[in-house]
């Protein structure tokens, strides 16, 4: 393997774990505050939908974010009523959101666009473009370390840099603020944060806001930043993938950076190691597909270290009378 | 004392969840600029009107009774099962080794051992996850949604890359033979005189699903293990100091959900496609769950909720033919089912609660 392609795969090992790793810390509000969120992948779609079709219809991509991200609020807000006010199964509520957002999706799209689902490709204004960092030509030219920073560190759009921001400050947010402590208790032990007369229900609204906040920036960046315009199905289980690098980073955000580019990383270098032999063994594609599903497993089997979800977790609060 | 009387529970609230879905869903259409009483004229025309139509419905419907009572087995004991999508791929996976490899003279031989053979595939599918969860503690959602997405490649890797696979590009098996083509409604009625569609995928299959729905119902309310799995789902810790082990309910009732799950492909595999295709599971695993939840975990329950998922999927074929109304009009009733039966229910059931309260008091 040549240089170059390494640096290529490490440059689409970042925007492809750009949407895993906002879908991820989504995942990680909601679920430390003890609100299970199966629904990210709906939520992502929802919000690549929406932004793309606003996008393409105003020409303004900042429009297009916007409105995605109140596509995902608003299923975040239903989750919350469901789960929280309702004390709905979190885990059905989930469910019927990635359901729900699977059919709009393709209903609207169809009923705007004529296009079986799809919404009008995304040109110029329409789509985030990418940041060049300064020096980045001159620096370029910088044998080994040049590339490092013309292609991997500078060079991709706005959301990418938000994603990596979103984990120091998602670190901060939940381990050294007052919020972070209520927001984690709240997660372990609803009834001692009732009894220090602090709300329970407002606590898990403001995770499960939080959730629709990130997950809006994922789905955007998927059919704004990493494709050009929406298609149907097109978050293709990436949801699931940010539910299974929650688990593998046993919810806690700098592992989940590990997680995401682990599996960013996979992806990223799926194309370069499909059918090629290893160690006497060919790889097949769908192994690598399977292979963050299989990790996942591997970590909830307790067999690399145990992961324990917020003990909380799954259950609606009912305030004693 | 119940607030509630049992019908109420049992069909007054179901039936007005399902009213505000079919409402949502009429604005839905009408939002589209579609008239939705046209849409419902067209869906019931396409699943009722004829023995085409009636043939793919039930054919649909076989396919969700399945996995409907998969969900609701696993459910009676309080476990989720959203893995019914990867169960039902292996036991189509299953049964395509078993009539690729073994020449049966007659479907009638052929037709027990494929039952056999898929549903201990969906049911080994369905073990992992099981023993991970009574043995080690992991969460039985999250590995069982992990399981179908590593179902689904095992079988793409399958048909694309395995013995198995028919020559050319298209990810599917090689045909079965013609030996075990199972009866279909056409072939069953002829003799009686009675004119069917020939060309509907219902088939013998749908006797097999309603016989489950019997067995169902003797297992869960007349043997001990069914005793033993309800008082597992309603009370661990009651269970527990009834005797029952927790690690073995947890594990068999996942495998019979599994199984049944696992079966559907002896209709969808065995009974129409007559190969394993890539994705035949249409989903068919996740619509049991709202399946489940409609019939109330109840076998005939699940019967009713069968029928009503099946017209809505061959109507909503016929929508998208003559309306332009996307099929995937579908997957949103199935979304609101779920969510108002499922995760809203208490949005139904309050109001209603207090109305009945509000009648007793007036009545005493």
């Amino acid at each position: 393997m040549d240089y170059g392609l390494i640096i290529q795969i490490l440059d689409s090992t970042l925007r492809l774990a750009t949407p895993l790793l906002l879908a991820c810390l989504a995942g990680m509000f909601s679920e430390r505050a003890g609100v299970f969120d199966i629904g990210l992948e709906g939520k992502m779609l929802a919000a690549a939908f929406l932004s793309a079709a606003v996008a393409a219809a105003t020409g303004s991509v900042w429009l297009g974010l916007l409105a995605g991200i109140a596509a995902s609020l608003a299923l975040a807000l239903l989750h919350g009523v469901a789960s929280i006010t309702f004390r709905g199964d979190q885990l059905i509520s989930g469910v019927a959101i990635n359901f729900l957002a699977a059919g709009l999706t393709v209903i609207v799209g169809q009923a705007w666009f004529s296009l079986g689902g799809r919404t009008p490709p995304l040109s110029g204004e329409g789509r985030f473009s990418e940041i060049e960092w300064p020096l980045a030509g001159i620096i370029n030219d910088i044998p080994v370390a040049g590339p490092i920073y013309a292609d991997i560190i500078s060079g991709h759009t706005i959301l990418v840099y938000v994603a990596l921001l979103a984990v120091p400050l998602s670190w901060f947010v939940l381990f050294r603020t007052r919020y972070g402590l209520r927001l984690r208790a709240v997660g372990e032990n609803p009834g001692a944060v009732d009894t220090a007369g602090i709300s329970v229900t407002r606590l898990r609204y403001g995770a499960v806001l939080i959730c629709g906040l990130l997950c809006g920036l994922a789905g955007a960046y998927l059919a704004t930043g990493l494709a050009a315009g929406f298609v149907k199905e097109m978050t293709a289980g990436r949801g699931f993938i940010a539910l299974a690098a929650l688990i593998f980073a046993k919810w806690r955000p700098w592992h989940a950076l590990g997680a995401c580019l682990l599996f960013g990383f996979l992806d990223a270098s799926a194309p370069f190691l499909e059918n090629k032999d290893v160690l006497g063994v060919t790889i097949v594609p769908q192994f690598i597909q399977a292979l963050p599903y299989m990790l996942t497993v591997f970590i909830l089997a307790g067999f690399i270290g145990r992961a324990d979800p917020p003990r909380a977790g799954g259950a609606a609060y009912v305030k004693e009378r | 004392m119940d607030t509630m009387p049992k019908w109420a529970d049992i069909v007054l609230i179901p039936l007005i969840n399902l009213l505000i879905a079919f409402f949502l869903s009429g604005l839905v259409i009408w939002a589209i600029g579609k008239d939705p009483f046209e849409a419902i004229r067209t869906m019931v025309a396409g699943a009722f009107g004829s023995t085409d139509g009636v043939g793919y419905t039930l054919y649909y419907t076989t396919n969700f009774i399945f996995t409907g009572l998969a969900v609701a087995v696993a459910s009676r004991a309080a476990l989720f099962n959203i893995g019914g999508e990867g169960q039902v791929m292996l036991g189509g996976l299953g049964l395509t080794l078993l009539l690729l490899t073994v020449d049966f003279p007659h479907w009638a031989i052929a037709l027990p051992v494929a039952v056999i053979t898929s549903a201990a595939f969906g049911a080994g599918w369905a073990f992992v996850p099981a023993y991970l969860a009574a043995k080690r503690g992991s969460h039985i959602v999250v590995t069982t949604i992990m399981f179908n997405f590593i179902a689904f490649s095992l079988l793409g890797y399958m048909l694309v890359s395995s013995w198995i696979k028919k020559p050319g590009g298209v990810p599917e098996s090689l045909d079965f033979a013609e030996t075990v083509h199972l009866p279909n409604f056409h072939d069953i009625l002829a003799p009686l005189g009675i004119e069917f569609s020939k060309h509907a995928p219902a088939n013998i299959s749908f006797f097999i699903a309603v016989a489950c729905c019997v067995l169902f119902f003797v297992v869960m309310w007349h043997t001990q293990l069914g005793t033993a799995i309800r008082q597992f789902g309603k009370s661990e810790g009651a269970a527990i100091y009834a005797g029952v082990s927790p690690v073995k309910i947890t594990i068999i009732a996942m495998m019979i959900s599994g199984g049944l799950a696992g079966l559907m492909a002896v209709n969808a595999t065995m009974g129409e496609a007559e190969r394993l295709i890539l994705g035949f599971s249409e989903g068919a695993g996740f619509i049991g769950i709202a399946v489940a939840l409609m019939g109330r975990n109840h076998p005939f329950g699940i019967f009713l909720a069968a029928v009503l998922f099946g017209f809505l999927y061959q109507g909503g074929s016929e929508l998208s033919l003559w309306m332009g109304i996307p099929r995937e009009l579908v997957i949103v009733i199935q979304a609101l089912v779920i969510l108002l039966t499922g995760a809203l229910d208490n949005m139904v059931r309050m109001p209603v609660e207090r109305l009945f309260l509000h009648f007793r008091k007036g009545a005493n």
